[in-house]
């Protein structure tokens, strides 16, 4: 474990050192202090509208963060060479994707919690209300949604050569899933055999990411999820994780060190 | 004596990199033992498959056949590196972390308790005269800077072997010497040294042993000193006839 963390280390090292984060932040902070400060009519509902566009900014930021972070990861390793020092160490293949995959996760978490203070300062002091627990909950379901999204990238890193279209890939399946992800199964119904059963496949097949966006008990103060769906989504999260990590490491085990 | 280096009949070969062609054999039945304490020079011109060696040593590369072993334990088992050092021929390090930061990780990756990796990084910065700019980012070093915190990271666990890949190439004449000397004391201490160079004049004067290998094929091993005086020529000239050098006749 010594090891992964030694690497968790310096992939979190990475990220608090790169401009990306503060640049998102930067701007999160901005528009949604700008919105806030902006009153329409009088009208309490306002507010709300300013919620929604801030969190859907947090949540753009997250991805933008776990994807450009994690896409570099590997192909870096091998375009700068420093994997030969690495691997010349006693290291296994393993240890470098689990350093890098929680390295990647962690660094989003550490992400994630700027972002909801923020958000949680600036929506309680206009609104007056402090939902403590809708907000650790939200932000709990979208830290494991981004486990999914991380190693989805890491394996994603060895299939594709360029960490760009690693990324422009990855943004676009991810979007794909968190928009049309719940629909797929309606679509299939509608088509002819055997599109029907290869649309039904892929419904049952990709990480349902679009069950963690739980952002709507903050907007509309709704109730909290129960606790044990929420174990289960991490669960579920973590069994996706592990099967894409798995993926990455079969894919790293027999890959060229050098490009 | 148990070697700490052997490789046995270790044979690697590459896919072509077009269909048509033959594959490429970049080592061939190599057969190397290295004892304790040597400092063991392996020379041979560009391409001639000494990297590929120490990539296998490493466990970079697989061997298509035969096998290699470090302190007798299997290359392909990653605690055969435990007690190895390993410095790249160029430098290649993670250049937003500073040199101690650097240290710091390779120490934590090898287990080293916190205490003594203190005091280590505290010595070899001093050894390799990075003291004062400790606290600088990698990328604010010049080349022969990297190359010493390379050489410092490459001894981080008192490594009982060290895998040098062209340890001087680049560096100046006063970063030579340093390298050199750092040799002679890892020598002096008993520990064993692998490494390849073109310097051959270096060779001479740090090596016990050397191997020659040209196009993957061991073509010549033996005392430096046994080499000079069976050939009648210093280690250069050997090396060009050994290679099948022939000067172009002068007009």
């Amino acid at each position: 474990m010594n090891t992964i963390f030694a690497l968790t280390s310096v992939v979190i090292k990475e990220l608090c050192r790169r401009k990306d984060f503060y640049v998102l932040f930067f701007l999160t902070a901005v528009l949604t202090l700008l919105m806030g400060s902006v009153n329409f009519f009088e009208d309490t509902r306002a507010v709300r509208y300013v919620k929604e566009i801030a969190l859907l900014l947090i949540w753009v930021s997250a991805l933008v963060i776990a994807i450009a972070t994690t896409a570099r990861q590997i192909p870096a390793e091998r375009e700068n060479r420093t994997i030969f020092p690495l691997l010349a160490k006693p290291v296994t293949r393993a240890q470098v994707i689990l350093g890098k995959f929680l390295g990647c996760w962690l660094a989003c978490g550490l992400a994630l919690v700027v972002f909801y203070l923020f958000f949680g300062v600036v929506s309680g002091s206009r609104e007056h209300s402090w939902p403590v627990l809708n907000l650790v909950q939200a932000l709990w379901l979208q830290w494991a949604m981004l486990g999914i999204v991380v190693a989805l990238v890491l394996l994603g890193s060895l299939v594709f050569a360029a960490p760009s279209s690693n990324a422009t890939i990855c943004f676009i399946v991810v979007l794909g899933i968190l928009l049309l992800g719940r629909h797929l199964n309606q679509v299939a119904l509608q088509q002819p055999e055997p599109l029907r059963s290869i649309v039904y496949g892929l419904y049952f097949l990709i990480p349902h990411l679009e069950w963690y966006d739980v952002r709507d008990i903050i907007i509309y103060d709704h109730n909290l999820i129960g606790w044990l769906d929420c174990a289960l989504a991490t669960l579920y999260a973590a069994v996706y994780a592990a099967l894409l990590l798995f993926g990455a490491w079969l894919l790293f085990r027999r890959k060229a060190l050098h490009l | 004596m148990e070697p700490i280096v052997e490789t046995r009949n270790l044979r690697v070969e590459f896919r072509a990199q077009n269909s048509g062609q033959a594959k490429k054999v970049a080592v061939k039945d190599l057969n190397l033992r290295i004892c304790g304490g040597e400092v063991f020079g392996f020379l041979g011109p560009n391409g001639a498959g000494k990297t590929t060696t120490m990539n296998v040593l490493l466990g970079f590369v697989n061997a298509t056949s035969g096998a290699a072993f470090l302190f007798g334990v299997d290359v392909r088992e990653p605690i055969a590196r435990q007690r190895i050092g390993y410095l790249p021929e160029l430098t290649y390090y993670y250049k937003f972390l500073t040199a101690e930061e650097l240290l710091r990780f390779y120490a934590r990756i090898f287990g080293i308790p916190r205490l003594e990796a203190d005091r280590r990084i505290e010595q070899l910065l001093k050894l390799v005269e990075l003291d004062s700019a400790r606290k600088r980012p990698i990328k604010t070093y010049s080349k022969g800077m990297q190359q010493r915190v390379g050489l410092a990271q490459a001894l981080i666990n008192n490594p009982d072997l060290l895998i040098l890949d062209e340890p001087t190439s680049g560096l100046d004449p006063l970063g030579r010497m340093k390298v050199r000397e750092i040799i002679q004391r890892l020598k002096n201490e008993g520990r064993t040294v692998f490494f390849s160079s073109h310097e051959l004049g270096e060779v001479e004067t740090v090596c016990d042993r050397v191997a020659i290998i040209n196009q993957g094929e061991l073509k010549v091993e033996g005392r430096v000193a046994d080499l000079v005086e069976r050939h009648q020529a210093n280690l250069e000239r050997i090396f060009l006839d050994i290679i099948g050098y022939q000067p172009e006749p002068s007009a």
